[in-house]
């Protein structure tokens, strides 16, 4: 049985904050569709469309009848675990530091036999598990290996947690809590157990209903943080920025134009400020020190969350300055992967549809809660994933988005 | 008039004799803007991002560049700021007179009623009882209502919102009229965020100070500071707005020049 995660003592002073260091991350294109798969909490192999044989490691023609005709599709968890090696030794910086290591071969219950990760929960084979993609510190999609059956405290395993983001016992810093979705994320992190939660604020005077009963959560401290101020942000980044261990970027400017029932930018501007440049301003002030402490204990700088739009996918032109921002924040976050991987900060993006919110309330339902919104980030937190789409519009909207984003554009334009 | 006015003048600037009070809050970004329905259009805070700073951004030098409304931090009001000014003619910041950017001003203490009532109205009567002290107020002159509001450092204490709006002093509809038609001041000046009061959009006009005011040609400065420095008359207002083509107004530093010894 796992050992359940204690609260982590204050950090030593005396000693020197070791540096991040990552499992190798290269790999090649077509492996990356196990990557993408396990981004979105999905675990996925190549199956062929010809002879239906399911293949691992990834490759590019079937390894049974050679068709180039491959789609990586969702299958059956269970396997065999044939055999388990523990690893105590490596000349790979990342497993030397984390010895030992667990490692297992499975007779996957749909074909290939895949090497995985093994959780510490798994009896010596030979037995029954249950396998699941996930990403590693890299980003990396890797693969894991469960008890068939749940035991307490699975989500404390060492293994598991250098593959996941846990809000318990860490650090959150929610960037705005006055909204409807920023309050419902502060109560979302404080249920997950998150040890300390700032809480930003912008504009003092503006008192939105439920926003001063979160100060009744122990956990909760406010701090000023308006993201259109390049000061403000960088005095929050410059006093909190070396503690905070995930951060969650809930702040949002959202009007409902497009481009000809608003004359002029003064709206389209807001909306950039805060979404787009507001979050460039964040990660230039709370990125540096973030991924400084990437490797800082049990409980690590360890994720960056966007809360986006499905928007940010494709216009949706009643409003439309609002999807350009989020577009243009989308293609940002990208970068601060990209940026951020070395250091093993993970970067979430999550896609809503409609939020029940004020600025929703001319679409008509389903809208998403913000409570439910809040429940899918931290479930997202846990799991490791990186691309969540929270509530049924943002799975449809997504599921066409990946068949064509061209037809989805004609859709959302009628 | 001789040059030696001049020379005097500045030798009493130099020599004590006059003294200078800046009644200017300092631009930060923290200093509350006013604050419409999130739907309508608003008016920029004021905000500063750095172009560099001695770094590699520019290696020698450091500078910023800023961004605010013409309504930002303490600002001027010209009279083409509202529809009722709006034909006149020399209504904008780079056409009214600049001689009119120096002037007398009649400071009205309203400090005390402020501070029991935020939503104290300056009426006509308390007008009338400050003549009947200092004098009637002279045409050409500010009038200067002190209430001490720039004193409060709060952010949400100075803009004192509640569910009902803002609430803070400002002058009654007839107390504007007495002004603009029968004093035929330069214009008015308040510490709060507006010229009208807090609840100003409640009384008969909606904002009767923008109102008459500025459909009079008069002028308007908010955010003031230090009002409590001045004396009751005998100051001198330099209020010079930026040369904004059709400008409707603009953040300034103002200043008051005040006979020592006030």
């Amino acid at each position: 049985m796992t050992e359940p995660l204690r609260r982590p003592k204050r950090k030593n002073p005396i000693l020197r904050t070791r540096l991040p260091v990552v499992p190798p991350w290269t790999r090649s294109r077509v492996a990356l569709g196990m990557t993408a798969a396990a981004a979105r909490g999905s675990f996925e192999l190549q199956r062929c469309s010809e002879c239906g044989r399911i293949q691992y490691p990834p490759r590019e023609m079937c390894s049974g009848c050679l068709s180039v005709d491959l789609s990586w599709s969702p299958v059956d968890r269970t396997g065999e675990l044939i055999s388990e090696t523990e690893l105590n030794h490596s000349h790979d910086l990342f497993f030397r530091e984390r010895l030992p290591w667990r490692l297992g071969l499975v007779k996957l219950a749909c074909g290939p036999t895949v090497v995985t990760h093994l959780h510490g929960d798994v009896p010596e084979p030979p037995c029954t598990v249950r396998v699941d993609a996930r990403l590693d510190r890299a980003g990396r999609g890797v693969l894991i290996a469960f008890p068939d059956k749940e035991a307490p405290n699975m989500a404390d395993d060492k293994q598991l947690r250098e593959m996941t983001c846990d809000p318990k016992f860490r650090k959150v810093l929610i960037t705005d809590g006055k909204s409807a979705v920023g309050q419902a994320m502060v109560r979302a992190v404080a249920d997950a157990g998150a040890s300390l939660i700032w809480v930003g604020h912008a504009e003092p005077w503006k008192q939105p209903p439920g926003f001063s009963e979160l100060e009744s959560i122990p956990e909760v401290t406010l701090v000023p943080l308006d993201l259109t101020d390049a000061r403000a942000v960088r005095e929050a980044g410059g006093s909190l920025g070396g503690r905070v261990d995930i951060l969650i970027n809930t702040a949002e400017a959202h009007r409902t134009h497009g481009v000809a029932s608003r004359y002029g930018t003064d709206v389209a501007r807001l909306e950039m400020d805060v979404n787009y440049f507001g979050l460039l301003r964040l990660a230039q002030e709370f990125g540096p020190a973030m991924q400084f402490r990437g490797a800082d204990g049990q409980n690590s700088a360890v994720a960056w969350v966007n809360i986006l739009s499905v928007f940010a996918l494709s216009n949706f032109p009643p409003h439309g300055t609002y999807s350009a921002s989020k577009a243009a924040a989308f293609s940002l976050t990208q970068c601060m992967r990209a940026e951020f991987k070395p250091n093993a900060i993970r970067v979430v993006n999550v896609f809503p549809g409609p939020v029940d919110d004020e600025w929703n309330q001319l679409i008509p339902p389903p809208k998403l809660a913000p409570e439910r919104l809040a429940a899918d980030v931290v479930a997202a937190l846990k799991d490791g994933v990186e691309d969540v789409y929270p509530g049924a519009v943002a799975r449809e909207w997504f599921s066409r988005y990946r068949e064509d984003p061209k037809v989805l554009e004609r859709e959302l334009c009628e | 008039m001789s040059s030696d006015l001049l020379a005097q003048f500045a030798a009493s600037i130099a020599g004590g004799g006059l003294t200078v009070v800046d009644l200017t809050q300092t631009l930060d970004p923290d200093f509350p803007q006013i604050s419409l329905p999130p739907e309508m259009g608003q008016c920029w805070p004021f905000r500063i991002e750095e172009v560099s700073h001695y770094d590699d951004r520019g290696p020698g030098w450091y500078w910023n560049n800023i961004s605010c409304g013409e309504h930002t931090g303490t600002h001027f009001d010209a009279p083409i700021h509202w529809i009722s000014g709006r034909n006149l003619p020399n209504n904008a910041t780079d056409t009214i007179p600049v001689e009119h950017m120096i002037a007398p001003a009649c400071v009205l203490d309203c400090s005390e009623q402020s501070r029991e009532d935020p939503d104290f109205l300056l009426t006509v009567n308390f007008i009338l009882e400050w003549e009947a002290e200092h004098g009637r107020i002279p045409a050409g002159a500010w009038v200067l209502m002190r209430t001490d509001w720039s004193k409060i450092t709060d952010p949400a204490a100075f803009q004192n919102f509640d569910e009902e709006g803002q609430h803070t002093p400002g002058p009654d509809p007839d107390a504007v009229r007495l002004l603009v038609d029968e004093r035929d001041v330069l214009g008015f000046g308040s510490e709060a965020i507006g010229t009208d009061a807090g609840q100003g959009q409640h009384l008969n006009p909606p904002y009767p100070c923008h109102y008459y005011m500025h459909g009079a040609g008069k002028y308007g400065l908010q955010c003031l500071a230090n009002l409590d420095l001045l004396p009751p008359t005998g100051s001198v207002i330099l209020a010079a707005p930026l040369k904004i083509r059709r400008g409707s107004g603009s953040p300034l530093r103002v200043l008051a020049l005040v006979p020592a010894g006030n």
